[in-house]
């Protein structure tokens, strides 16, 4: 059996001034094909105006082990969100 | 269905007690729905039984495109020659997303097609019929599709992530297919004594093996009871047959043909329709290898695989020789 082709996942921007969102991965020997396969695979239906294509391998990702020390210390800062700060009633536009 | 009797390796259902800490934790996360992705723990048994379920299910996909493809060069308009490319360019889609998600889980797209080439892996029983006639076209879009949708569209909500995912995907589309297949029959219907016979024959050969499609009565199979457990198996195979029954018969009825099935009729008591006993020694056998189109189907694949292997080796060389040369001149 001779080396597979390598993993490419796909990223797909459905209209201008949307970002790329990951749809998925497909197979493929280089770059160019990646993005004519992924023309196939994933824009079927006009869902896209714009494709990346990244090596599979190249994508450093978070472990799920490390949720809790990543993703907790933004949970106690409420007041990020605006709706932190109650407004009176009379002041407007903010 | 697209995944036939899938088997967990449980023995039996295990209570919350006898599951190690790990273990419950990961059925408590599936029980409050949230979704477990590829790098998260999951038991071994969880990870192969999903291995088996969601490469069946592309393996069927794929091998699904052989009968249709039967008919590309023969359709009877350029139109429906152009709608049935389309359609079977789906079925390929939706194996390579399920060929990726199963990827997520640790095996290789190369293992899962040499165990499809070698019989270990199965595909849906269903697609070891012939098509005969153009009629088959109609039946497949219209009974065979539907069949799918009505497992697909729960697992849309099973446990795992990617194959979730990909399910939405798949159902979005798959609903071009069940329409095209009620059209062709619409159309045949309507048409010649002759075409309408076409239509009825397509339903009588197509009828029996669609209801299989949902596999054997699962109410005492404890793969069945593991896979519900872990949610990915929402509904049972007896459910979602008559589900698909009470949608398709009045189908039938507005295309003024008849199921191959003297028994079937409206229950008004139960609230359903009451079925024929259906011959579960023909699934056996089907999925056995000894259907009609079994030998043929997997030569088919086996063949396309190792013609097209100069193909994948002269691309990697020429994408290898092509890195080399930017690298030389950088």
């Amino acid at each position: 059996m001779s080396r597979e082709w390598p993993l490419w996942e796909i990223f797909i921007r459905s209209q201008h001034g949307l970002a790329h969102k990951h749809v998925g991965s497909l197979h493929a020997p280089d770059a160019e094909m990646a993005i004519k396969n992924a023309r196939d695979v994933y824009t079927r239906r006009n869902e896209g105006v714009s494709i990346w294509a990244v090596r599979s391998s190249e994508i450093a990702a978070s472990s799920p082990g490390e949720k809790g020390p990543l993703f907790e210390p933004a949970s106690s800062k409420v007041y990020r969100h605006p709706t932190f700060f109650p407004m009176p009633d009379e002041v407007k536009h903010i | 269905m697209y995944a036939q009797m899938v088997d967990t390796g449980a023995k039996k259902l295990r209570s919350p007690e006898e599951m190690t800490p790990e273990e419950r934790a990961f059925q408590a996360r599936v029980d409050a729905d949230i979704k477990i992705e590829p790098k998260d723990w999951m038991p071994e048994a969880y990870r192969k039984t999903l291995i088996r379920q969601i490469s069946q299910h592309a393996h069927s996909e794929i091998v699904g495109m052989l009968p249709e493809g039967n008919w590309i060069t023969r359709a009877p308009t350029l139109q429906r020659k152009a709608i049935l490319m389309a359609k079977v360019q789906d079925e390929a889609g939706h194996g390579l997303y399920l060929y990726c998600a199963a990827e997520t889980l640790g095996v290789s797209r190369d293992q899962m097609v040499a165990d499809l080439h070698s019989g270990k892996a199965k595909y849906s029983s269903i697609f070891n019929y012939p098509t005969l006639t153009w009629a088959d076209i109609g039946a497949i879009g219209w009974l065979v599709d539907g069949a799918a949708i009505m497992n697909q569209i729960p697992l849309c909500r099973c446990s795992f992530g990617p194959y979730s995912r990909a399910m939405i995907r798949v159902c979005k589309e798959e609903s071009f297919h069940q329409r095209q297949g009620f059209d062709i029959m619409i159309k045949l219907c309507r048409g010649t004594p002759e075409q309408k016979a076409m239509a009825q024959d397509a339903l009588n050969r197509w009828w029996w093996p669609s209801l299989m499609m949902f596999g054997p009565p699962d109410a005492s199979s404890v793969h069945s009871a593991q896979s519900a457990q872990w949610k990915i198996k929402i509904l049972s195979n007896d459910e979602l047959r008559q589900r698909f029954i009470e949608q398709t018969v009045p189908q039938a009825d507005f295309l003024g043909i008849t199921m191959p099935d003297p028994d079937l009729k409206w229950n008004p008591e139960r609230g359903h329709y009451d079925f024929g006993a259906i011959d579960w020694s023909e699934l056996y056998e089907v999925v056995k290898g000894n259907g009609p189109c079994n030998r043929d189907r997997l030569r088919a694949r086996v063949e396309a695989w190792e013609n097209g292997a100069w193909v994948r080796e002269a691309a990697l060389a020429h994408a290898a020789k092509r890195a080399a040369a930017a690298e030389k001149a950088a």
